[in-house]
């Protein structure tokens, strides 16, 4: 027990006792709905609802409707595929990388976090599967006996790669999140009757608290952290080969894959920023997730904003330097070109918005805290939007240059991944615990024996 | 039937922790048998005062991880170097950086899946519909925590046994939770 320890602040606040986590913590989920909830899952339903209408459309016409073009292959569907992939690694980050470097105010926000990745990885599959165009084949991508020799899938490819990444990262993240759910599950059955006492005696598992297992559980736990680890760092870095491993200028450099992670940590910390700012005023919770938790999740936002416009800085830096003049020109189209305003919002929103964060009154003012995290969240949006689309556009050829610009299916489809993303977070937080009921508890546990003595 | 045999499991019930560390370790030392302890969190230092050993878990990670690697690097060097054997980029067909990131992926995939599962195995933990039957009181998932201590003769029934689970801060005893 360090000093560092004994006078910090405490991570759970006022007076507390293991009864009343499990009653403030189960009780949000016990309650019928508010309105509040209702209007956010209509909102969000309303979202899904268009995006499952123009992912129809797309799939019945054909990707024509997007508004692709010869130079612009890749346009809102992988830009949207990116970013959501992004905003999952925040989740892994603080349930894995957090927990094995034994950072304690990871436990009130972890659950949701991980949570956000699992939706984020559902928004992010849907986009390269409909980009192919051809969906009801996505089965080709998987290597599997087939009449045509076999002819195996190219395993020399990052666009493969991907499918692996992906395909783990969402079973691995799966995973840990239900195995960390189990024993909140077993907290709401024996508290719950009726119909919600045979969903959770099914969902808990049949989990009794015992410390035989308890010692299995803390042992898993940490084996899948530490396989976490080193999982969403690659899963980044191999979404960054996508274009890395290409001769497109603008894409192939060997500084993607830590500028990828760094942005992938940096946007999905400002979502979970912006989900638990509103799910603590609206769920009662801000006993749980105090200033202190948005607080760190700030400074986290400002070093990883930092490590982001070192990249940016970095990339300028080596296009002039390189003496390619593909290169120069890429960069200089991007920043004077006709999507210059895309590229100085990206610059504005991701660089100099996090510089607020060096204040500890900012950090802890939460309407200005939420606005900032809602426009990094744009910001990084719109740097998958300049990889992609800035560094296609204008391509060797300058007979074949073009001006990319969406087409309402497009917009319609990437709504629609917001509106899925919400639907199932505002199902998440009516049905499973949003902050760990026994985590919470360890962590009140170890903030007594340091002296946080709340008045129980 | 050995009805000569019958063993006898009550539950001293107590609400906080430290207090439940601190009657384990009393217990303990007066020679009782402990066969487990319920609680509603992972309490730091339970399993060691229970004297468990530590958990084998991590060889079932190990074993999925294996396979996982093993499998990958067969298949991708197999299918590209011998089954449909195809240059790409000029490079040996059985060139190995290529194959790190599948090879990578699956190892994460199967040691993760080996050790939920083994997690699951060997805490006999299914999605049942009847609540569990070793659930000894009803709000251990809470903040009640359950020391279940287990005798053959029935000599501790008595009020002396009582008197020392009050004594180390029990809120309630469970006499003869179960029998086996």
């Amino acid at each position: 027990m360090s000093l560092a320890h004994i006078t910090s602040e405490p991570l759970i606040t006022g007076p507390q006792s293991y009864t009343k986590i499990t009653d403030s913590l189960s009780q949000p989920l016990e309650r019928r709905a508010g309105k509040w909830w209702w209007l956010g899952f209509f909102i969000s339903s309303c979202g899904l609802l268009l995006g499952i209408v123009m992912v129809t459309y797309t799939i019945m016409t054909g990707i024509g409707v997007w508004g692709l073009d010869r130079s612009v292959g890749w346009g809102f569907a992988i830009t949207n595929f990116v970013f959501w992939v992004g905003i999952g690694h925040a989740g892994t980050l603080i349930s894995a990388i957090l927990l094995l470097l034994r950072q304690r105010w990871r436990t009130s926000i972890a659950r949701s976090a991980e949570a956000m990745t699992i939706f984020a990885v559902m928004c992010a599959g849907i986009f390269p599967i409909i980009h192919m165009g051809r969906p009801w084949l996505a089965y080709w991508m998987l290597p599997y006996p087939n009449s045509r020799g076999s002819l195996w899938v190219n395993f020399r490819s990052p666009l493969l790669w991907d499918v692996f990444a992906i395909s783990t990262y969402f079973i691995i993240s799966l995973l840990f999140w239900y195995v960390g759910m189990i024993p909140d599950f077993a907290t709401l059955r024996d508290r719950a009757g009726g119909w919600r006492r045979k969903l959770y005696t099914r969902l808990s598992f049949g989990w009794n608290g015992s410390t035989i297992n308890w010692r299995r559980y803390d042992k898993a736990c940490l084996i899948l952290a530490g396989l976490a680890t080193p999982l969403v760092v690659s899963v980044h870095s191999i979404v960054s080969f996508d274009f890395a491993t290409s001769v497109i200028p603008g894409w192939h450099t060997t500084i993607f894959p830590p500028y990828f992670v760094a942005g992938a940590i940096f946007s999905g910390f400002a979502m979970v920023a912006t989900l638990l700012i509103i799910a603590r005023k609206v769920m009662h919770l801000e006993s749980y997730i105090t200033a202190k938790h948005l607080d760190n999740m700030a400074k986290v936002l400002l070093l990883t904003g930092m490590l982001v416009g070192l990249a940016y800085t970095t990339e300028l830096f080596l296009a002039w330097y390189s003496g390619n003049p593909y290169e120069r020109f890429t960069f200089l189209n991007r920043a004077f070109g006709p999507y210059a305003w895309a590229y100085w919002l990206m610059f504005s929103c991701n660089v100099f918005v996090p510089q607020l964060f060096w204040f500890k009154r900012i950090r802890r003012n939460l309407g200005v805290l939420f606005v900032a995290t809602l426009l990094i969240n744009v910001g990084m949006w719109f740097e998958r939007f300049n990889i992609v689309v800035t560094s296609l556009h204008r391509d060797f050829l300058p007979a074949s240059w073009s001006f990319y610009t969406p087409s309402f299916v497009e917009v319609g489809i990437l709504l629609g991944s917001f509106g899925l993303f919400f639907t199932c977070f505002m199902l998440f937080v009516r049905f499973a615990p949003v902050v760990a009921i026994h985590e919470v508890k360890h962590t009140l546990q170890e903030q007594r024996e340091e002296g946080h003595h709340g008045v129980s | 039937m050995g009805s000569a045999r019958t063993r006898y499991v009550h539950g001293v019930v107590f609400d906080d922790p430290d207090t439940t560390l601190v009657a384990v370790r009393a217990l303990r030392a007066k020679g009782y048998v402990l066969d487990d302890v319920h609680t509603p969190f992972p309490v730091h230092g339970m399993p060691q005062a229970l004297g468990l050993k530590d958990t084998r878990l991590a060889y079932g990670s190990l074993i999925g991880g294996t396979i996982g690697l093993a499998l990958a690097v067969w298949f991708q060097i197999w299918s590209h170097a011998s089954d449909w054997p195809l240059v790409v980029g000029g490079k040996s067909m059985s060139a190995i950086p290529a194959i790190i990131p599948v090879s990578f992926e699956a190892t994460v995939l199967l040691a993760g899946i080996a050790t939920v599962g083994t997690l699951l195995a060997a805490c006999r933990l299914l999605p049942r519909g009847k609540e569990p039957a070793s659930l000894p009181h009803g709000r251990v998932t809470s903040d009640r925590f359950v020391v279940l201590v287990a005798e053959e003769d029935g000599s501790f029934l008595g009020p002396e046994f009582t008197a020392l689970c009050e004594e180390l801060g029990s809120v309630e005893i469970l006499q003869s939770w179960r029998t086996s």
